[in-house]
Formats: C-alpha cells, sequence, structure tokens
C-alpha cells in the first residue's frame, strides 16, 4: 500500500477524534465525517483495485454516485466507503479485484480471493 | 409499517422546504436522506460545518442554516442516515444502520437532486482524479483540503467557485484549465437578454473571476484534449492538455474536473416516469406538471432532480410541490392554494432567467460528451467509447442491448457514471436522436442491499412494534441529536 497525495487538514471547529483501522494501521479520523475521507486524510491507497482489469482506483465523487471507493467495512464487502460515517475501532480492508460469495460463514476468508476467479 | 401523508426522499433544499410547508399545511411527512444531517450537498454538513473560517465556503453556503433550523417541527419526522433502494405505489423500502423497513405513504416528493455530470477522458479513473463536487464536500464535512501540485479543470459556476474556497484556504492551485469552447461565448450570445434579468448571477461570477485574478491564480482558456497520466504505481502524476495549438503537460498530484451537474434520475426511473431529452442542458429531465408531478400520479420531483435550476430554485420548487400536496389532500383551499402558486411560479421565473445563458456557455466540449474512442466511459465494467460506437454500427438497438453484450452499466454504480454518454455515443454512432436511442431501464433496487435487508421486510411486516435498534423516531424531531450513530 503506497502513501499516496493525502488531504490537509484546514483549521477546524472541534470535534471528537475516532480512531479507525485501516488495513491494519490505526487512523485517527474525526467524528461525523465518512470513512473515504478518513482514508484520503491518511494518504493512503489506492482503495481498490478493479474486478476486470486489477487496475488501481481511490474515491471519486465522495457523494454515494461512482462506487469507487467500495472498501470492506467491518467485515462487510463492496460497502460505500463515502456513505459510511467513521466509528472507533472500525476495521476497514482495502479490496483486491472481484468479491466472492462466502462460501461458509467465515467471510474473512472469501473475501481474499484474487482478481479474475470466479468469473 | 408507519405512514405518513408525504414522504419525501432528500432533504436538501427542495426536500427541507416542502418538509416545513407540507407540515406547516398539517401533513405528517416523513424526512428521508442517506446522510446522517439535513443540507443535500449544497447545505452539507451546514448545521455542523467543519471549517472554523466561515469566508472560505461563503455566505452562499451559510444560506442554508435557515432551512435546517425550521426542520424543528413536530408533525416532521427525521429518517436521517436512511438508504432507499425501492419505491413502489404506496410504499418504499429503506435501510437505516444495515435494518431494512417499509414506509407508506400517500404522496411522494423525490428531492433527490444532481450528481456531477461525468467528465469521461482518457485516464479519468486514475487515483489522484476527483471531482470538484468531492473536494467541496470534503470542505464542508472534514475540512479537508487536497494535496498539490494541484490542477482545476473543467467548465462551469463550480469550477470557479471551488476555485475560489480551495484559494481562501491558502491552498496554492497550480492551474485551472478551463475547457469552455470559444464558440460558446458567441453561442450564449442569444441568450443575454435573460442573463440580464439575472444579473446578480452574472455579477456574482464577474467576482469570482475578479478574486481568482487577484489572487494570482493562473487561470488559462482554450484547453482541450485533458489527459491524465499515472506513475508506476498507477497513482496520478501530471496531466497533459492541448493549448493554443500546442500539446502541453503540467506535473500534479490532485486533479479535480467538473462539467457542470445533471439531475440525478436514478430513483425517478426505477418508477417508469417518463423523461425526455433537454437538448440545452444536456442530460435526461423527468417530465413534470407545473406543480412537479410526474407521469405516475402522485409522485412529484422538486429540486435539480427535475432540471437543473440551482438552491434557490429548488427551495421555491419544494415549497410549490408541497402546497400542491396539500392541496390535493385537502389541507390547502384552492383561493389560498392558487395565490401561493402564482407567487412561488413568479419568483421561480425569476431566479431561473440566468439559465438559457448559463446552459449555452456552460454546454461542455464535445469531446467530454462524446470521448475519443480508447476513453473508458463504463468505470465499473471497465467498457471504452469505442466498442460502445462499434456496437451501435453493428445495429445494436439501445444502451440496453448494449449492456447486455458489452456489461457497460452493469457494475455497482448502476450506469450513474455511464448512461449519459453511451447514450450520446450510440446516438452519435447510429445517426439518431438521443430521445430515440433511450436510456438504461433502472430496475431496483437503486442501492446494493443484502439479501438479509431484503429478508428483514418479511420481519417488518410481520412484527409490530419494531425491533428497538428500528423503533419509529420519537414524534418530536430529532434534527438536533448528536451525530454519531
Amino acid at each position: 500500500m503506497a502513501t499516496v497525495s493525502n488531504f490537509k487538514r484546514l483549521p477546524a471547529n472541534a470535534a471528537a477524534e475516532v480512531c479507525i483501522w485501516v488495513e491494519g494501521q490505526p487512523v485517527t479520523a474525526r467524528e461525523g465525517e465518512s470513512v473515504a475521507a478518513a482514508v484520503l486524510a491518511a494518504g493512503l491507497g489506492p482503495t481498490r483495485t478493479t474486478p476486470v482489469s486489477d487496475s488501481a482506483r481511490s474515491p471519486y465523487c465522495m457523494m454515494g454516485v461512482c462506487f469507487e471507493c467500495l472498501m470492506e467495512i467491518d467485515g462487510q464487502a463492496n460497502s460505500q466507503g463515502c456513505m459510511t460515517a467513521v466509528e472507533e475501532g472500525m476495521q476497514v480492508r482495502f479490496q483486491r479485484g472481484i468479491r466472492a460469495v462466502p462460501a461458509d460463514t467465515d467471510t474473512e476468508k472469501s473475501t481474499e480471493k484474487e482478481a479474475g476467479e470466479n468469473r | 409499517m408507519n405512514h405518513y401523508d408525504l414522504a419525501i426522499i432528500g432533504a436538501g433544499p427542495a426536500g427541507m422546504a416542502a418538509a416545513v410547508t407540507a407540515a406547516e399545511s398539517g401533513l405528517q411527512v416523513a424526512l428521508i436522506d442517506e446522510q446522517a444531517r439535513p443540507g443535500g450537498q449544497i447545505y452539507r454538513n451546514v448545521g455542523s460545518p467543519a471549517l472554523r473560517q466561515r469566508e472560505i465556503l461563503g455566505p452562499d453556503y451559510y444560506a442554508g442554516e435557515r432551512l435546517v433550523e425550521a426542520l424543528d417541527h413536530p408533525q416532521i419526522t427525521d429518517f436521517s442516515g436512511a438508504m432507499v433502494w425501492e419505491v413502489r405505489t404506496d410504499t418504499l423500502c429503506l435501510t437505516v444502520d444495515g435494518q431494512s423497513r417499509q414506509i407508506g405513504f400517500q404522496r411522494l416528493l423525490i428531492a433527490t437532486g444532481a450528481q456531477e455530470r461525468p467528465v469521461p477522458f482518457p485516464g479519468w479513473t486514475t487515483p489522484g482524479v476527483m471531482t470538484c463536487g468531492a473536494a467541496q464536500i470534503m470542505l464542508k464535512t472534514s475540512g479537508l483540503a487536497p494535496n498539490g501540485p494541484l490542477i482545476i479543470a473543467g467548465s462551469g459556476p463550480l469550477l470557479l467557485l471551488i476555485a475560489c474556497q480551495l484559494s481562501r484556504a491558502g491552498v496554492e492551485i497550480e492551474a485551472l484549465l478551463e475547457t469552455t469552447p470559444r464558440r460558446r461565448y458567441l453561442e450564449s450570445l442569444s441568450a443575454w437578454p435573460g442573463a440580464l434579468r439575472g444579473w446578480r448571477y452574472l455579477l456574482k461570477g464577474a467576482s469570482m473571476l475578479a478574486e481568482l485574478r487577484r489572487r494570482g491564480v493562473k487561470h488559462l482558456t482554450g484547453v482541450s484534449q485533458l489527459r491524465a497520466e499515472a506513475d508506476a504505481e498507477g497513482q496520478l502524476c501530471g496531466l497533459s492538455y492541448h493549448r493554443g495549438g500546442h500539446q502541453q503537460r503540467l506535473d500534479c498530484a490532485t486533479l479535480l474536473v467538473h462539467q457542470g451537474v445533471v439531475p440525478n434520475v436514478q430513483l425517478s426511473r426505477s418508477i417508469g416516469a417518463a423523461h425526455d431529452w433537454d437538448e440545452v442542458q444536456q442530460c435526461w429531465r423527468p417530465r413534470l406538471d407545473p406543480y412537479g408531478e410526474t407521469t405516475q400520479a402522485g409522485v412529484f420531483i422538486a429540486g435539480d432532480g427535475g432540471g437543473i435550476g440551482g438552491a434557490l430554485v429548488a427551495e421555491l420548487q419544494g415549497r410549490r410541490a408541497a402546497n400542491r400536496i396539500a392541496n390535493q389532500l385537502s389541507r390547502l383551499g384552492a383561493t389560498e392554494f392558487e395565490h401561493r402558486a402564482n407567487s412561488l411560479q413568479r419568483q421561480i421565473d425569476f431566479q431561473l432567467a440566468i439559465r438559457p445563458f448559463l446552459d449555452r456557455l456552460y454546454r461542455p466540449a464535445d469531446e467530454f460528451l462524446r470521448p475519443s474512442d480508447e476513453t473508458l466511459v463504463c468505470r465499473c465494467e471497465e467498457v471504452r467509447a469505442g466498442e460502445i460506437r462499434q456496437l451501435a454500427r453493428g445495429g445494436c438497438a439501445g444502451p440496453n442491448q448494449a449492456k447486455a453484450f458489452s456489461r457497460a452499466g452493469m457494475g455497482p454504480c448502476q450506469g450513474r457514471l455511464c448512461g449519459l454518454t453511451v447514450s450520446q455515443l450510440m446516438a452519435e454512432a447510429s445517426d439518431r436522436p438521443v430521445a430515440e436511442v433511450g436510456y438504461y431501464n433502472i430496475r431496483s433496487p437503486i442501492k446494493p442491499v443484502t439479501l438479509g435487508e431484503v429478508a428483514g421486510l418479511a420481519a417488518d411486516q410481520d412484527q409490530q412494534p419494531q425491533a428497538p435498534q428500528i423503533a419509529e423516531p420519537s414524534a418530536v424531531s430529532n434534527y438536533q441529536r448528536s451525530v454519531s450513530r
């Protein structure tokens, strides 16, 4: 995971700090902001690679339209990062390639499938 | 299942104004929005803005505060953080915190506003390329500004506004590249009479241009042929473009693009309402009666979702639709209704006077409406413009058949980012009007839902009262509550 162009925090009104975990590393976010915003502020990404060609993508529209910010949030794959507010202790994982239908209740394993599989 | 006289989807200016007007007429209103706070995109988070300095976003943003404050009305029930995924004749299905439920209504107002027009050009999927609207949302909700080197490229009033806002925040802008074709200035001349009536908007435009000059932002016009370049890791590293007969290039880490906004028609199409092609605004718009009622009786649309007019028009249209609904439900007498309708119509006409000028001046360059063959059109399924053209030339009937052949429009965004382009490419390649080519059939669910959410509806119908997590919000409006959910 490369560190990419991170967004800068401007002088802001007071808000509680929320700690989330992105790909296993702690990220401090602002209460009320979206997972996608927190990830961009931390300079993390690309946030997914595509099912078709494995090309890199990151959040694009930030308003729930483009679905580029799909991430695995607290075990739920294909969650819209820009439409999900950060919560303390939230576990965020980036998606590589296509998702797979869980064969059993252990969704952890089944979301690690490589691109192209199941297509 | 709970029933309301009026369900409103979208708590932007149109939805908020309609909710208050309807509530004041005695209607029980459900106000539904995906966000935790009301405001829509234009007034996003205005109830608790992130930025400390109010000058950055300016007074037009904070004008939304009075709309949010007025929502504290006992007849309005707040469904915030609620995602609507299906609308039926008299019920809708939504999910809050992973729990699905249904809401019954007598009348429905769709106030889902606009989305930014898709801006396809080579490299627009590169991480680091975002929309101007996205940058504004980050400012409003998180006080976040993009890192440099930063380039802003495109066309339209929002392009100038975001440049001013970021500049006020102390963000360095490498260049503001204007793609408005020079001939648009001539084409917009015919609309000058209306533009003069809307002189306040002209003044705003002029003052933004003056501010950018004063702040020393490099503002280049007549730019075309954008191409985003990626480094070895796939991250944006530069933008090449054409200007003054030469190919030029600038380094950048962030590129913000914009080509105006278009109605978000996902919901109105999913209920089978008729839509018409708007040649001037180059987009689809739902067919509405003078009060905003769609061809599906009882379903209304107000705001940018019915055609782009801006925040003030949206607010007036919201009130107009709410009055009509109150009148239909016998809560507002004919005389008072007509009096209000006439007054609102005059104000709407006045506010819309500038539109023909803006629509002509900022009609996107053809290269963004019908991009080159190599350009990805469908970002989700990675289908290029050339493939769509080839299908159309081969006799493909329309976007729905092209979807089956190419998968364009079949990904998670459900055609939101490729639908307009695919219709226009097929019209061009088969030499037919866009209206004849048509659009994707949009079906519910219009947002991704889990099987559990669909199954959860049965539980919602069987069990009364509902599970604690989805307990009915109290009759007292709870907009003032804390945002954390």
